[in-house]
């Protein structure tokens, strides 16, 4: 009997173990998967190079990127933006791309010191956190490597990167608040869910609600709360709001998770939603499943916040190596904004992520 | 000795009850609405009951779930496990998967039961890991379970080839809403069955007095005849299941997940059910009941912070001051004190009357 459990536990225990091993290949221990990987393949050409001269100039003409992004986890973004990354930085492309991920900014510093000692030609980096970078790119600038930060900027000086993909969070915001200033509404009774306070797309999205809420007399906030990117946190919110009995017509949440939090509770208490309805709902981001449920009008708005930054990245690589001069040291990436009345279903093929 | 028992164990549940008639009476006292319930529609045309106090019911259950499973672990093993969060996204994860699949169109692929079985058997590996480090290796509960609580959720992820999968069957909503003709919340049912299971289990089977034993004294228990490794396991694959009820109100609720917030920090509010229940963190005597009502005080705190429009980013500093209240009371300094008190007041009465 007591070897029969010892029996059932281990094999229990081995399971475990393995899934955490394909598991972990997620997140964490890919990094240094990777970066092993690369380092074989320059193992490999190095041993080529004494053989055989022609496949090791092939193998030369790589360009080494390191790329330090935040958990692909985190949110449909970030899955969408890994995916663009991948599919660009590879060897048909002329790259050789070594991935790191972490939420934590001191984990991304160690991934960005071991990329730099890797000897990478370029960083690219969509920094956790906006400071404690100046130290680290100023190394990397000194070993002669280029960085370029995507998604996010950080506050260092201007020097230290080639160049700033990003995405204009107020604009995102401001173009939001425009569509539904547009809608005619009396009265604007707005249900504010924010994303984690002081991220940058928190504060783009909040601005243009919050300037517009204090400038119009129409216009009032019946609860701004964070829900912290959370579907969940949304959903006790607006069942908060739903509990006191306080009237509220528009749902302006900074994400699509939030938005569809939202929605659940106004289901759930049987309030009408989306096009010629009672409330407006509004989210960030296009997620696929998003931009179908504007197709279907249940919904009324979805900001785009566009993930495709490889091309790009790309683009600004590509000048560099020819020696061209690059332009503006931040790009600023084409964003729209969606319509329930107006969007299509090739909308959603091409913009859903 | 009974009586003693008896006295000991009623005191116990005294402190979640407190808790929550304190709550009460303030919210009674600022807006007595709070206690507003109105039976409506949800816009599937059945009739549901609305108010804050269903809210309370129906989120403090996730809570009241994992407590069970959380108040045997904390009384086997002196120790809490961490992990229950990213546990249950992995389960959220494994019933997903099998019902919907890697690029499914949303329809139903096996029955709803199909994938709850195959979260269960998941969760309670996983929890079997779990168990196994901590009762076979000796490990520290929180340090064992640290493993699984950074590693889970991308576990989870990579189940669904980090998709997000969505399903699109009404049915699915049942278990995280309302079955349709019965206004109550589904998760207080789904609560109340695990409640019953778990009370029954006590009841009829020695594992409430075999908990307390390995719980009080490992090795003496080993000396009676009692296997504390065992005790110890089971309790994690016990809370296990207990994770898979939650994973599968979790997805219920929206349909779907995200990795990577879906039950984020549920851990530290079952831990703090436990703690709350007054039920001593270090293992030993134990009482299930008082946890669960320390689950749904914590509910209602956090409904009560969101009804005063609190923002939700400054919710863990309420909940740490209630911690540090309950931690300090429930101290042996403290109590020595209140019993000397209490005993001092009975002596002055005493004299009184003579």
């Amino acid at each position: 009997m007591k070897k029969r459990t010892l029996a059932t536990m281990l094999m229990a225990s081995m399971t475990a173990v393995s899934l955490i091993g394909c598991g972990g290949g997620n997140a964490a221990t890919q990094a240094a998967a990777t970066t092993a990987a690369a380092e074989t393949t320059t193992a490999a050409a190095a041993a080529a190079e004494t053989t055989t001269a022609a496949p090791a100039e092939a193998q030369k003409e790589l360009i080494k990127v390191g790329i330090i992004n935040n958990d692909p986890n985190e949110s449909g973004y970030r899955t969408a933006n890994d995916a663009d990354l991948k599919a660009m930085f590879t060897e048909e492309n002329g790259y050789e791309a070594s991935f790191a991920y972490s939420l934590k900014n001191d984990e991304q510093i160690n991934a960005a010191q071991k990329f730099i000692q890797d000897e990478v030609d370029y960083l690219l980096l969509s920094a956790a956190d906006t400071s404690g970078w100046d130290s680290v790119l100023q190394d990397a600038q000194n070993a002669g490597i280029g960085v370029i930060l995507f998604d996010r900027t950080i506050d260092a000086s201007e020097d230290l990167y080639l160049a700033s993909i990003v995405s204009d969070m107020d604009k995102e915001g401001e173009t939001a608040v425009n569509w539904l200033a547009g809608q005619g509404l009396d009265e604007y009774n707005v249900i504010h869910i924010q994303g984690v306070m002081g991220s940058a797309a928190q504060r783009g999205r909040t601005g243009a609600l919050d300037a517009k809420v204090a400038a119009e007399a129409s216009w009032n906030l019946v609860t701004q709360q964070t829900a912290e990117w959370n579907s969940e946190k949304a959903q006790q919110i607006v069942q908060s709001v739903i509990d006191s009995g306080t009237p509220f017509n528009v749902i302006y949440a900074e994400n699509d998770d939030m938005a569809k939090g939202a929605v659940a509770a106004l289901d759930k208490a049987n309030i009408s939603h989306g096009v010629g309805k009672d409330v407006i709902v509004m989210g960030f981001d296009c997620n696929k499943w998003a931009l179908e449920e504007l197709l279907a009008q249940n919904w009324n708005y979805d900001g785009q916040c566009n993930p495709f930054q490889a091309s790009y990245i790309d683009a600004v690589i590509k000048k560099v190596e020819k020696g061209e001069e690059l332009g503006e040291k931040v790009i600023i990436m084409d964003e729209k904004g969606f319509d329930a009345t107006e969007i299509t279903k090739e909308d959603v093929e091409k913009y859903g992520i | 000795m009974t009586l003693k028992k008896h006295i000991s164990v009623s005191k116990q549940i005294f402190i979640p009850i407190a808790a929550l008639v304190l709550l009460a009476v303030f919210n009674l006292l600022v807006d007595p609405a709070f206690f507003k319930i109105s039976l409506g529609h949800n816009s599937a045309g059945d009739p549901v009951l609305t108010g804050y106090l269903m809210t309370i019911l129906d989120y403090g259950s996730e809570v009241a779930i994992l407590a069970i499973g959380m108040t045997l672990v904390t009384a086997a093993s002196g120790g809490q496990d961490i992990s229950v969060g990213a546990a249950v996204a992995i389960a959220g994860s494994v019933i997903l998967r099998i019902l919907v699949g890697i690029g499914g169109d949303g329809s139903l692929r096996a029955p709803i039961f199909v994938g709850f079985l195959a979260a269960c058997v998941v969760s309670m590996l996983f929890g079997a890991f779990n168990g196994m480090l901590v009762a076979v290796f000796k490990i520290q509960p929180m340090v064992a379970t640290l493993i699984l609580y950074t590693a889970g959720r991308s576990i989870a992820a990579w189940i669904n080839n980090n998709e997000l999968p969505i399903v699109t069957d009404k049915s699915f909503t049942y278990f995280g809403g309302f079955i349709p003709g019965i206004p109550i919340p589904t998760p207080f049912f789904l609560a109340v069955v695990c409640i019953v299971a778990a009370l029954l289990a006590l009841k009829f089977t020695n594992l409430g007095l075999y908990t307390q034993a390995v719980g009080i004294n490992a090795s003496s228990s080993r000396l009676n005849g009692i296997n504390p490794v065992f005790i110890k396991w089971l309790s994690f694959v016990l809370l296990g299941l207990c994770v898979a009820v939650v994973g599968l109100i979790k997805t219920s609720r929206l349909s779907s997940i995200n990795y990577s917030v879906i039950a984020k920090d549920i851990e530290m509010d079952a831990i703090l059910a436990v703690a709350l229940g007054g039920n001593a963190l270090s293992g030993g005597k134990f009482n299930i009941m008082a946890s669960i009502m320390g689950a749904y005080v914590i509910q209602f705190l956090t409904t009560t912070l969101y009804k005063f429009n609190v923002s939700s980013d400054a919710l863990p500093a309420y909940k740490a001051v209630v911690v540090i209240l309950l931690v300090v009371i429930s101290s042996p300094t403290v109590k020595d004190k209140l019993i000397g008190l209490q005993k001092r007041m009975k002596q002055q009465k005493g004299g009184g009357q003579s």
